[in-house]
């Protein structure tokens, strides 16, 4: 298998297996395929819960090229989870602020917040370079002595039974099989997996393609994302700006649907663009050149027998919304618990399928947000243009018109509320506000202990209950009990008790429970039967 | 519980000549796509009044 048209970021070490290992079968409880950010993601989670943790990963390298910048507040939360958040923020850029320009006009005609609610632990959006994320998550699986990366060995063909799987992998020194009961499908939108078993992946085209310009230059600029709609640098289309790490920045234009991509990319054709949007005398060097298009879909179901399928394997979206890595790191997350519970007995194979509930509805939202965004931002007839002009020309003037400014709905969690593992709540109980079942827990700063906290990292990576005022609570779970304070009154309300999931979504919330009606949530959320 | 709204389909403007006549006057001189982008604002301008977004699909149904 050859690589040669990917950048490399960093060289990892191919090894050979032992003989044994080509010779014969060895048996897996689960394989983790791909080593982009949402399988590492997995590989971690699982390997901090104790198992034993196999990656295949059909490179000898981390990939170069920036990628996937924008991370959000719930990737930031997750890469807490893992231990890799703090230095991912130290590293990145924080950005709160979106601004949207239209023409040549000079003042934003819109802009947005991702952080509308402060006080929390992470900020609304950190950007950097995907190869920094996955570097990072590496290093934590490599200090791990559970973790097995296999640089450079490809899957190249699978059979699977109704309980396990066989995968043929490929190597520098030949070929060897291993037998599994999960193989873990994180190998990106053109998943050799999905492929090796010809499933769906359906979805829709846009014809409409975009210039990725990563530059390096030095200039003071705010650490915000820019949008130009119909600027003179780029008439008639689109352009974006981001900050990275390294005085790295993003740029993109929107080129349209016939473009010879090996033209478009050179740098003579590349300059003009890039000088449009920074000034002539503009002095940068070019980091990396994409083309790209995209396309919204999904498989029609990510649970295979004993196939799983996560992130761009098994759903993709378009770039505008950051929704890639955003969305495949909450199924990383979902996925992991719930495998982990499975693995040890202490929940039957259902619970996965709830995987499947949840994340086809969360990639449904997602691939919803991005298809509108995308209509608004290269609008697909004279009419929607129309349509499209007035709302910017509206925008400028009046506040109405703002909220129908499109240029990317920004990754947010996707709460399910029909989720199988969840408890409604009772008529009786009422609450002035909170997270509902199927909400992920809001942050807040906590005091623990005397020591200043944040309620998110307080909060177990087992089942737990929080509670919020003095009542006590009557539950064998571990239980977080917070005093009433204005900010916690506000984003929990008083008196109120939550179940919360290892993934901290909140699975039900009542008020005065009862040891049973706690025991029977809780076993509801293990997709326990008669619960 | 309120009752639901539903789009009114009986008369309910009290000027209508007047009203068609500013309409009618306000395309004068205008281009065919002039003339789509003002429709375009006075769209946006009153479905953001009406703020009800069920009264408002069911109006785009019943253009169809």
């Amino acid at each position: 298998m050859s690589f040669d048209a990917i950048p490399v970021y960093k060289t990892k070490t191919y090894r050979r297996l032992c003989d044994a290992e080509y010779s014969s079968i060895k048996k897996h409880q689960f394989v983790v395929v791909g080593s982009g950010p949402v399988g590492l993601a997995l590989a971690l989670f699982m390997a901090r819960k104790g198992h034993e943790v196999v990656v295949l990963s059909a490179f000898d390298f981390i990939p170069g090229g920036s990628k996937g910048i924008c991370y959000s507040k719930e990737a930031l939360d997750i890469f807490d989870a893992l231990g890799v958040g703090a230095r991912i923020v130290e590293k990145g850029v924080i950005w709160n602020v979106g601004k949207v320009f239209w023409g040549q006009g000079a003042e934003p005609v819109y802009q947005f917040d991702m952080l509308p609610i402060k006080d929390q632990k992470n900020p609304g959006f950190v950007n950097i370079q995907q190869y920094y994320v996955e570097d990072y998550l590496v290093d934590a699986l490599e200090e791990m002595d559970n973790v097995d990366i296999r640089w450079g060995h490809a899957v190249i063909d699978l059979q699977t039974e109704e309980n396990d799987a066989i995968i043929t992998v490929q190597t520098k020194d030949g070929d060897y099989q291993l037998a599994t009961d999960y193989v873990l499908a994180c190998d990106g939108s053109k998943s050799s997996i999905r492929h090796l078993m010809g499933l769906d992946f359906k979805g829709r085209v846009f014809e409409d393609s975009f210039l990725i310009a990563d530059v390096k230059f030095k200039q003071e600029r705010p650490s915000e994302r820019w949008f130009w709609f119909d600027p003179p640098f780029n008439p008639g289309r689109t352009a974006l700006l981001h900050k990275q790490p390294d005085d790295i920045w993003r740029l993109d234009f929107q080129l349209g649907w016939d473009v010879d991509r090996a033209e478009a990319i050179k740098p003579e054709n590349v300059a003009p663009f890039i000088k449009g949007l920074l000034g002539e005398d503009i002095e940068y060097e070019e980091d990396w050149m994409s083309i790209y298009t995209f396309q919204c879909r999904r498989m029609d179901s990510f649970v295979h027998g004993p196939v799983i399928f996560a992130g761009d394997a098994a759903h993709q979206v378009s770039p505008f919304g950051a929704r890639g890595a955003n969305s495949g790191l909450p199924d990383a997350f979902n996925l992991s618990w719930k495998l982990d519970m499975v693995l040890r007995g202490l929940a039957s194979k259902e619970l996965l399928e709830s995987y499947n509930h949840e994340r086809t509805y969360g990639a449904d939202e997602n691939i919803l947000n991005s298809s509108r965004s995308t209509d608004f931002i290269t609008p697909k007839s004279p009419i929607s243009t129309i349509f499209r002009d007035a709302v910017l020309e509206l925008a400028s003037e009046y506040e109405f018109a703002r909220p129908l400014v499109n240029s990317g709905r920004l990754s947010a969690p996707t709460p399910c509320y029909d989720s199988p593992l969840s408890t409604p709540d009772l008529d009786m109980d009422e609450f002035a506000c909170g997270p509902r079942p199927g909400d992920i827990c809001v942050d807040a700063p906590i005091e623990l202990d005397g020591q200043e906290n944040w309620l998110l990292q307080a909060l177990p990576d087992s089942f737990s209950l929080l509670h919020v005022g003095e009542n006590p609570v009557s539950s064998d779970l571990t239980t977080l009990t917070l005093p009433a304070t204005d900010l916690i009154a506000q984003r929990y309300d008083v008196g109120a008790t939550y179940l919360v999931r290892p993934d901290k979504i909140v699975a039900a919330r009542w008020k005065q429970p009862t040891f049973k009606q706690i025991k029977q949530a809780h076993q509801r959320a293990l997709a326990q039967m008669g619960a | 519980m309120k009752p639901e709204a539903h789009l009114n389909l009986m008369a309910n403007l009290p000027e209508p000549d007047q009203v068609y006549e500013v309409l009618i006057n306000a395309h004068d001189g205008l281009t065919q796509s002039e003339s789509a982008k003002l429709n375009a604002k006075l769209i946006l301008l009153l479905i953001n009044h009406i703020g009800d977004s069920k009264i408002i699909i069911e109006a785009i149904e019943k253009a169809k």
